[in-house]
């Protein structure tokens, strides 16, 4: 088989971050009380990771490397 | 302010402008100045993932479950990360077969099968026509809200005014018009329709828009921010709880089966095909989407939970249904422009949807279920019609009015019912049917037809008795007694409770009994039968998409055609012009100057078979191209072969690279052996020539002493004494150096006797310098030798040991300046190894002799002008003898210093 590219790669690897990131049970580590800047934590936790998703595979996608 | 006519008139001024956007598009298309072509509205196309259904009613799933409604967006996030292998496959494989429809895709996929095709389209239809009637609910509910604008009040349920006099009709024929318009112009093989894209661009900004400035009023108006909101939400224990993933879609389980769902919706959604796949311009678009998209979701979502708790804290009586809190909170503030704003926007989110939806729906319901059985039907005899693209349009035109009204009239039998409200979720589960076949279709070659058909065609069931059925029940349908007490009062046939499962959520539950029979059959029933010749074909068309040597498709057929026969078959179906058009451009691209100079090869019908393929799918165009050509049906091995010959030749290119890497290799090494080689030749010349030169010299003097002494018999006693000593002595030297050339040669050859015992190094030093002493004594050379009290024995060759000593110590008698000099002989103990030095105080060596006295007949010195005092071979032996005993000889000298020659041999091995 032909490997992936670099691109590929690591954008199979986002996406195992993000299955992590937005599963139990590391959702169940903010689900409870508390709230940064008077918003909830979960909520506040599950945009900060999807942000921070996103803007890592606009890096991956953007960023020039060797394709 | 807000009277009924202006909202009427807005609403539809609102399609009038996507009408007007969707012409601009497609002039533009036409003048060949692509409007879509940028990845910006690639993205902004995919966002008709986002309906009514997400406009108003995340708001009204968050208000109930919390935050899990995200899982709906978070899915998407995530297989937009697996976009770059998945949908860049799928995209490949749609522009290389013409594909132009997901149920054209798996039909293609498993062997061009109508019935598979067929298949797919009747769940698509069936689960995505309570969706479209889902958004005219949207529409309609929302027009009457805001018609009482300034009051809140709620829709009365529907009454009888069906088709006339409900404005939702003349919505739902508006869009049906504007589908019809743009979306079946004519008969395109690729059936990209830029115009409609345009407009389904410009309608994912206006909802985004639309709902975010909603979002921002509510937050920063109404309440004060964000913070505000949570913290005066958190004083009520019901509304804290919705922070949490409590609630009715709260569970872990629930989270990742909508997920997982989401993620299999985005790629298998008719419309997302249709937006991602079929009219995709240019498949790099894909980079930014990958961001871009997710980013939409983030943007649109953001407000969602705050409009929610907001609306639950506004109106705590009840009485107002969560899933209009986007439309009704402004109308209670009173603010009748952002009111207006998001009645825009939900119409956008709604017709979006629905122009894709039906679009997509009608060319799968055209190409993969009418015209299939159209053509099966001999009475029609419709294979001998002349033109069939006025059919064909009409056919996709009937079949987009069909489909709304369907859609329609589900609307307004439902109502209120519970089928309409859940109907995003169960069209999601249909849709994820797909799956299996295609991901599997994609990435597995051993996908059958018949595990295809029997996969999707039990999961179809099970999602039916799962999902469908119990949400007919709930709406009251069907009898009760079906949900409480299963099929025929079986308890173990519960729908919702199946074989006794319990504790998952309905979604959950349906997902996990679908997708195991769905995977379990796919798999089980491919693995019993191996492809046949078509479907191998397809499936190395697919899987092998993205190889860097795939196979072309022409290599897969053989047979005769005529050109004439082949133009008048897609003459029937594009229309004579755009076919004849079509073949003139194929010809052009092959390097035919006319089109009756293309020939009507393999490649030639492969490429009228594609064309078809995208006017009535790929299993129609089989048949047809087959019903005008003469074909030789490739038997499954002819198929394997071909595919075999294909990696084989891929496989021989990278063997034969390599082969040519090692031949290069393998040349250098031989250009280097044969400078070594030359350079041993020189030496071996050298060498001979010095040996004679050698030989020459004692040679010369022993023959002319002998002609002295046969010449002149008269000469006396002590003369004739003298003469023959000189001539016994030339007779020894030449002895001796060829005893040494002949020693040297053994070495080299690394023959020659070796007798290994133990002795003592010192008894050698000792007997060498006793051997040695009458020439240090003739020379006037004075010894001293530094030994250590004790030393190891060595195992080694005595004698051999003893020539080197010799050797190291006659050259030094020799070098050393008469009557001055002095010679020390150390012996040192190493760690591993005995060192003995032989230091003189002579005239040293310089540099760069250093390096060359080893060698053969070379001594320091210029040996032309110079008397050579000896053969030029003792070190050489010398260090031949060190060598291969295991040591190191070499020599450290300051010219005009004295010189220090030392070797090593290494110790016994200690047991």
């Amino acid at each position: 088989m032909n490997q992936p590219s670099e691109k590929g790669q690591r954008l199979a690897a986002l996406f195992l971050l993000g299955a992590l990131l937005f599963n139990f049970p590391l959702l169940q580590l903010f689900a409870r009380d508390g709230t940064v800047l008077g918003v909830p934590l979960l909520y506040c936790y599950v945009f900060c990771a999807w942000a921070a998703l996103i803007g890592l595979m606009a890096w991956v996608v953007e960023h020039r490397s060797r394709d | 302010m807000l009277t009924g006519g202006i909202i009427v008139v807005a609403s539809f001024a609102y399609v009038a402008l996507l009408f007007a956007i969707a012409a601009y598009g497609d002039k533009r298309a036409d003048a060949g100045r692509s409007l879509i072509a940028n990845p910006y509205i690639y993205a902004l196309s995919l966002a008709v993932y986002c309906t009514s259904w997400t406009f108003y009613g995340s708001v009204g799933r968050a208000a109930t479950g919390g935050i899990g409604f995200l899982a709906i967006y978070i899915g998407p996030t995530l297989m937009a990360a697996l976009w770059w292998f998945v949908l860049m496959k799928m995209i490949r494989v749609s522009k290389a077969n013409r594909i132009t429809s997901i149920a054209d895709f798996v039909a293609s996929r498993y062997g061009k099968s109508q019935l598979l095709g067929g298949l797919v389209t009747i769940i698509a239809v069936v689960g995505i026509i309570p969706y479209i009637a889902l958004q005219l609910k949207a529409i309609s509910t929302s027009f009457s809200i805001i018609l009482h604008y300034p009051g809140v009040a709620m829709p009365e349920k529907t009454g009888a005014q069906l088709f006339v006099g409900d404005n939702t009709f003349y919505i739902a024929m508006m869009l049906a018009a504007f589908t019809i318009l743009f979306g079946t112009r004519y008969l395109d093989a690729t059936e990209r329709h830029e115009g409609l894209v345009a407009a389904i661009a410009f309608e994912s900004v206006v909802k985004l828009v639309a709902f975010i400035a909603v979002g921002v009023f509510v937050t920063y108006s109404m309440y004060d921010g964000f913070a505000d909101i949570f913290q005066r939400a958190s004083a009520n224990p019901q509304l804290k709880l919705l922070m949490t993933l409590g609630g009715d879609f709260g569970s872990y389980t629930s989270w990742a089966s909508l997920t997982m769902l989401s993620m299999f919706a985005i790629l298998f959604l008719p419309r997302q095909f249709q937006v991602a796949v079929v009219e995709n311009v240019d498949e790099r678009h894909l980079n930014k989407a990958i961001w871009l998209f997710p980013l939409y979701l983030l943007a649109i979502n953001i407000f969602v939970l705050p409009i929610a708790l907001g609306g639950l804290m506004h109106f705590p009586m009840g009485g107002v249904d969560a899933d209009t809190f986007v439309l009704t909170l402004p109308i209670s503030q009173q603010q009748a422009w952002i009111a207006m704003l998001a009645f825009v926007g939900g119409l956008s989110a709604a017709t979006g949807m629905v122009i894709v939806e039906t679009i997509a729906l009608s060319t799968m319901v055209c190409n993969d279920l009418v015209m299939p059985l159209l053509l099966r039907t001999p009475g029609l005899r419709l294979a001998e019609r002349h033109d069939l693209s006025r059919l064909l349009l009409g056919i996709r035109r009937g079949a987009i009015v069909g489909i709304l009204t369907l859609g329609y009239v589900y609307f307004f039998l439902a109502g209120e019912a519970y089928a309409l409200v859940s109907i995003g979720l169960i069209s999601f589960s249909a849709v994820a049917q797909f799956a299996p076949v295609i991901i599997g279709g994609l990435f597995w070659k051993g996908g059958t037809r018949l595990g295809a058909i029997s996969g999707l065609g039990a999961g179809f069931c099970v999602w039916l008795y799962t999902l469908l059925l119990p949400s007919f029940a709930k709406s009251g349908w069907m009898p009760v007694m079906f949900l409480s007490q299963g099929a025929w009062g079986i308890d173990l046939l519960k729908p919702q409770q199946l074989f006794g499962l319990q504790g998952l959520d309905e979604i959950s539950h349906c997902l996990f009994w679908s997708m195991l029979v769905n995977i379990g059959l796919y798999i089980t029933i491919s693995l019993l039968r191996r492809p046949d010749a078509a479907e191998h074909t397809q499936a190395t068309l697919f899987v092998d998409a993205t190889a860097p040597a795939r196979v072309s498709g022409s290599r897969f057929w053989r047979g005769t055609a005529s050109l004439d026969s082949l133009l008048a078959l897609l003459g029937r179906f594009l229309g004579p012009e755009r076919a004849r058009e079509a073949f003139i451009t194929y010809a052009r691209r092959r390097g035919a100057e006319t089109l009756a100079a293309l020939p009507p090869d393999a490649d030639t019908v492969h490429h009228a078979e594609s064309l078809l393929s995208g006017a009535i799918g790929s299993a129609s165009a089989r048949v047809m191209i087959a019903s005008v050509v003469e074909e030789e049906p490739l038997g499954i091995g002819e198929v394997m072969h071909i595919i075999d010959e294909a990696s084989q030749v891929l496989a021989h290119s990278r063997q034969l690279e390599r082969q040519s890497r090692e031949l290069e290799a393998a040349t250098n090494e031989l250009r280097s052996a044969n400078l070594r080689l030359t350079e041993l030749d020189q030496l071996k010349d050298d060498f001979i020539s010095t040996v004679t030169h050698e030989l020459r010299t004692p040679l010369t003097s022993i023959r002319a002493f002998s002609e002295i002494l046969r010449d002149n018999p008269a000469l006396d006693l002590p003369q004739r004494e003298n003469f023959l000593g000189i001539i016994i002595r030339e007779s020894e030297r030449l002895t001796r150096l060829i005893n040494q050339v002949l020693d040297l040669a053994k070495l080299e050859s690394g023959g020659g006797e070796w007798q290994t015992i133990p002795f003592d190094l010192r008894d050698v030093i000792d007997e060498s310098l006793h051997a040695t002493s009458q020439l240090f004594k003739d020379n006037g050379v004075s010894v001293e030798t530094t030994l250590p009290p004790t030393a190891p024995e060595l195992l080694a060759d005595r004698d051999r040991v003893m020539q080197v000593m010799l050797n190291l110590l006659s050259n030094a008698a020799k070098f050393c300046t008469p009557q001055q000099g002095r010679v020390h002989v150390t012996l040192h103990q190493e760690v591993t190894a005995l060192r003995v030095d032989v230091a003189d105080n002579g005239i040293g060596i310089h540099i760069e002799d250093q390096a060359v006295i080893f060698d053969k007949f070379r001594q320091a010195g210029d040996t032309l002008t110079e008397k050579p005092k000896g053969s030029g071979l003792g070190l050489a032996i010398s260090r031949q003898i060190v060598e291969h005993l295991g040591g190191k000889l070499w020599v450290t000298s300051v010219a005009g210093a004295g010189a220090t020659f030392s070797f090593t041999l290494p110790l016994p091995q200690q047991r």
